[in-house]
Parts: structure tokens; C-alpha cells; sequence
């Protein structure tokens, strides 16, 4: 009976000092590995203001918005009309072009596919929309992912206008 | 080990020795036993240490000279070239160094599936070899992402997009491995820390690599244990050491004649222009050692499952000597297995050549069909025919189909039983 207790004792000794010498080593490793999250600079970019004022319709830009091309683009009533069009069944990543551009006429989105990266080009592929060269992935005139390897559509980042003429991207 | 009881001849070799006893290691490399009909293809290693020697030195010296970081990494790079004296040299040697590597890597893995070098009791071997490949795969890729050119740029960004298929924390990963929302500076500098470390990590694995191989030795072009030292064997110095530098030499011919006379054509056109984060060149490829993976990888039509495919590709090969269950090492002696090796030869050919194309039409259907087979190769093909093959009579020494009877009396009569 004495004998049973002793090795309760030893084993609650054990499991506390595994459990303090883990917590430890864990505590002592985490700023090993998170001194390669994005650190306090890269975190200070966090939004840009664009003049979108030059831009005619059909037209389109690409600024640099955190180390990301973003795509900002003024769309023609064709355009727009091709996007509103779709059934939304034929969709890979089913989501209406309402919800992605507040504005039909501007669309803005990350220029990166949501494949592998790469910065799609406008006006190609199938669908009229966007067409990345790397690995063939087609996005239409919403930049939502029609065909190839991409598994969802163009990331729209959080912006707002701010006037007629600036947007505030993040 | 007959090396154990040595003991140097002059005093301060004993004194020496008796505290630290790298004399008696010296005397083991020199009189370890060699099979004695080790052909060409045996002569790799030896070669790769070689590269490796050569990729730290060139390697050191042009870090000397090399600025990490983003805005300075291309022009630091163009300095080199043009003002460091000896420095294009130094940095053709280097990068021409990284694909001779892995010419050298390949023939040396080949030559292992064909003369069934992976199998018990070398599977340890094997699996530090391929630890190594592994290494290799990522030294060479960030170290071509420091010249900070557009394809360097391009392609740190396609191939550490491949986390983020990982579903749930992907994002978190890849954020974490750019140290910012893209890749970038901080990416840039962490590639160069991570380039420096990898090749010691290597000459590490190397080191166990060579323990590993020292324990059962060498395999041989017919497959069979040998006892050591017997007839079948000689000691590796001078015998292997001289074959090994006359190979060596013949490699270097070739090394220098991309150094010398077309530095560049193992490398992109693309990546003499400066990174540039808007625009993706038209036509992204990784070096030409990579592209058998970047083609399964393309070759399914799924984010996710292209890079499990790719991983997977890479899996099959570390846990190969669990797949072939046939007890005779040698393709010599396995009739079919032999045919299968050079299809499998020539379908990774094939996927490399697919890997360079663009992936659509036909291309891409052949990199499906070429992605299939190999898989088949390895999961199928060599666990059946393990069973199913009817192999040659495996000779009982290497002796024994010139001379008659074995070398090894004791162990021809092990076989027999």
C-alpha cells in the first residue's frame, strides 16, 4: 500500500517536470521562429492611397500595395454585363460579381493568382478576364476562376473610396 | 576489422593516436575492402564530394562579395562579374557547379535503381542519400533565388505558394516563410542564411552516408555479398582511388566546358533582368534539375493534389527499398526488371522535357500519362514483379563465372544450402 503510494508521488514528480521542462523549451522556441513573421516595418504598410482619376473605362492599373500587385480596374458596360451574366452554377468558387466590386464599374483585387502567385494578364485567356502564364489558369471579367489550376477566384483586399477619385487600399 | 589492432610506426603517430585515433581512421579508408569489379558508374561519389567541396569554397568566396538585399542583391551580383577580379570564374564555377551536382546526383541515383544498391541492408544509406537530394533540391533553390533576377523572384514565389495548398494554415505559412505579405527583402535575407547553412548540413549527412556505406560496403554490378577481404576484393587505396580520379578528370573536362565555353546555358535569360514584383515573366521554368517534379506538379489539375503529387513523387523514392521485394540486387540478373528500369529512365526523361513545356494540348496530356507510369513504376510494378520475376542464377562470387567455383568457400556453401 505504502509501496503504490511512493510510485504516485514519483510519477506526479515526473509528469510535472516534463510538462514545466516542455512549456520551457516551447516558451524558449517561439521567438526563435516567430522572428520570421512579418515583422514591425513590413506590418506599418498596412494601406495606400490611389489617384484613380486618369483611369478611362476599360482601362487598368497595378500598384504595389504591400508587396502585392494590386489590379484596379474600370470596367466597360460589356464587361460588366458578361460578369453579371453567369449562371452561378458554371462557377468553380461560386460568388456573385455584385459582392465583388461595390462599384461595378471598378474592380479591385489582388493581382495574384491564387494558385502559385503569379500576376495574371488582363484581357486574355477564355473568358476575357485575366490569364496566368505560369500554370493556365483563366479568370473572367470579375476575375473569378473559370478554368485551370487556381482553386478560387482573385482575392478582393479591403479598400474603400475615399473620394470620387482616391481609393484607399487596406 | 583488421584496421582495429593497427599501430602507426613513429612515436609521436602512436602518441598521437592513442588520444585521438584518426591514423587508425586513415589506415581504415586506405585498406577498405573494395569490390574489385566496381565499374564507371561506381566512380559518383566520389565526384559528388568533389562538387561539394566545390560548391562550399566558391561558394564562401562569393559570399565575400555578395550583398543580401533586395535592392542590392542583382547589382552586387553584376559587381561580381565585372570588377571582383576572378569573380565571373568564381561564380560560373558556382552556379555551372550547382547543375554538375546534380548531373553527377542523378547518375549516382540511377545507378543505385539499377544495380539494386537500396536494398537490405543498405536501406539507411539510401535514406540519408535521399535526405540529401532533398537538401540539395532546396540549397539550389534559394540559392538561385539570391541573384535577385525575375526568375529568381518568380520562382521563390511559385514554389513557396506550394504551402499555401495546405489547408487551414497555409496562409500563416507562407506569410511566415516571406516574413511579409510577399516575397520580399526579408525573404531575400533569410535565403541566404538558410544557402549558407545547408551545404554543412550536407557534408554532415555525407559523413554519415560513408559510416553507413562502411558497415556492409560497397555493393557491386552483380549484387552478391562478398566476404571482405577476399579475392573478390581489393583495398580501396590505390585501386578505387586512382579509377575515381580518372573519372573525376573526365568530369572536370566536361564542368569546364560549361564554365568555360557556355556559362549560361543552363541558366535563364530572364534572370539577368533585375526582380520586378508587377510582372510575371511570359514563361516560368526551375532549373532544368527540378523539372521532372515541376511537371507532376502541373500535371494535376488541383492546387492541393499537385503538390501532394509532387511530395509524393519525392516519398516513393525514400521508401523504395520497401517497394522492390525482389531478393536479387542487380538488374543484371532480373530480365524484366531491367526493361522496366530503362522506361522508368526514360519516362522521367520525358517529364523533364514536359516540365520545360508550356502546360497545355498535348504536352500536358504526356506529362499526365508520364506522371501515371511513374507512379505505377513504383507502387505496382516493382512490389509484383518482385514476386512474379523469374531471375538468372545469381554467380556465387565474382570470381566464380571466370574461374569456376568461389572465392569464398564458406560462403559459396551458405548459398547452396
Amino acid at each position: 500500500m505504502s509501496d503504490q503510494k511512493k510510485t504516485k508521488r514519483r510519477d506526479f514528480i515526473f509528469t510535472a517536470s516534463y510538462t514545466l521542462g516542455a512549456v520551457g523549451v516551447g516558451a524558449t522556441v517561439w521567438p526563435l521562429i516567430d522572428q520570421m513573421n512579418p515583422d514591425a516595418s513590413e506590418r506599418a504598410l498596412a494601406s495606400t492611397e490611389v489617384d484613380i482619376s486618369g483611369i478611362e473605362r476599360g482601362q487598368s492599373i497595378t500598384v504595389l500595395w504591400r508587396g502585392k500587385p494590386v489590379f484596379i480596374k474600370r470596367r466597360t458596360e460589356e464587361e460588366i454585363n458578361k460578369a453579371r451574366q453567369v449562371n452561378l452554377k458554371e462557377l468553380p468558387d461560386p460568388e456573385k460579381d455584385e459582392d465583388r466590386a461595390k462599384n461595378p464599374e471598378w474592380l479591385v483585387m489582388l493581382g495574384m493568382c491564387t494558385h502559385l502567385g503569379c500576376v495574371p494578364l488582363g484581357n486574355k485567356g477564355e473568358y476575357d478576364g485575366w490569364f496566368c502564364p505560369c500554370h493556365g489558369s483563366h479568370y473572367d471579367t470579375s476575375g473569378r476562376i473559370r478554368k485551370g489550376p487556381a482553386p478560387t477566384n482573385l482575392e478582393i483586399p479591403k479598400y474603400e473610396f475615399i473620394s470620387n477619385s482616391t481609393i484607399k487600399i487596406g | 576489422m583488421s584496421d582495429n589492432s593497427y599501430t602507426p610506426d613513429s612515436k609521436i603517430g602512436k602518441w598521437f593516436n592513442d588520444r585521438l585515433p584518426l591514423l587508425t581512421l586513415s589506415k581504415h579508408l586506405q585498406d577498405y575492402p573494395t569490390p574489385k569489379n566496381l565499374n564507371y558508374w561506381w566512380t559518383f561519389g566520389g565526384i559528388l564530394t568533389f562538387c561539394l567541396i566545390t560548391q562550399i569554397v566558391t561558394g564562401l568566396i562569393l559570399a565575400m562579395h555578395y550583398v543580401a538585399h533586395a535592392d542590392m542583391a542583382f547589382e552586387s551580383v553584376e559587381h561580381i562579374m565585372r570588377n571582383v577580379n576572378y569573380g565571373w570564374l568564381i561564380r560560373y564555377v558556382h552556379a555551372n557547379g550547382a547543375s554538375m551536382f546534380f548531373l553527377a546526383v542523378y547518375i549516382h541515383i540511377f545507378r543505385s535503381l539499377y544495380y539494386g544498391s537500396y536494398k537490405s541492408p543498405r536501406e539507411i544509406i539510401w535514406i540519408l542519400g535521399m535526405i540529401i537530394y532533398l537538401l540539395m533540391m532546396m540549397a539550389a533553390f534559394m540559392g538561385y533565388v539570391l541573384p535577385w533576377g525575375q526568375m529568381s523572384f518568380w520562382g521563390a514565389t511559385v514554389i513557396t505558394n506550394l504551402f499555401s495548398a495546405i489547408p487551414l494554415f497555409g496562409e500563416s505559412i507562407t506569410t511566415w516563410l516571406w516574413g511579409g505579405y510577399a516575397v520580399g527583402n526579408p525573404t531575400l535575407t533569410r535565403f541566404f542564411s538558410l544557402h549558407y547553412l545547408i551545404p554543412f548540413l550536407i557534408l554532415g549527412l555525407v559523413v554519415l552516408h560513408i559510416w553507413a556505406l562502411h558497415v556492409p560496403g560497397n555493393n557491386n554490378p552483380i549484387g552478391i555479398d562478398l566476404k571482405k577481404p577476399s579475392k573478390d576484393t581489393v583495398p580501396f587505396h590505390p585501386y578505387i582511388v586512382i579509377k575515381d580520379l580518372f573519372a573525376l578528370l573526365i568530369f572536370l573536362i566536361i564542368f569546364a566546358f560549361f564554365v568555360f565555353y557556355s556559362p549560361n546555358i543552363l541558366g535563364h535569360a530572364d534572370n539577368y533582368i533585375e526582380a520586378d514584383p508587377m510582372v510575371t515573366p511570359a514563361h516560368i521554368v526551375p532549373e532544368w534539375y527540378l523539372l521532372p517534379f515541376y511537371a507532376i506538379l502541373r500535371a494535376v489539375p488541383d492546387k492541393l493534389l499537385g503538390v501532394i503529387a509532387m511530395f509524393a513523387a519525392l516519398f516513393v523514392l525514400i521508401i523504395l527499398p520497401w517497394l522492390d521485394t525482389s531478393k536479387v540486387r542487380s538488374a543484371i540478373f532480373r530480365p524484366l526488371y531491367k526493361q522496366f528500369y530503362w522506361f522508368l529512365v526514360a519516362d522521367v526523361l520525358i517529364l523533364g522535357y514536359m516540365g520545360a513545356m508550356p502546360a497545355e494540348g498535348w504536352y500536358l496530356l504526356v506529362a499526365r500519362v508520364a506522371t501515371a507510369y511513374y507512379f505505377i513504376h513504383f507502387l505496382i510494378i516493382l512490389p509484383v514483379l518482385g514476386q512474379k520475376e523469374k531471375t538468372l542464377d545469381v554467380p556465387q562470387s565474382i570470381t566464380e563465372p571466370v574461374l569456376g567455383g568461389s572465392a569464398n568457400q564458406s560462403l559459396a556453401k551458405e548459398q547452396k544450402k
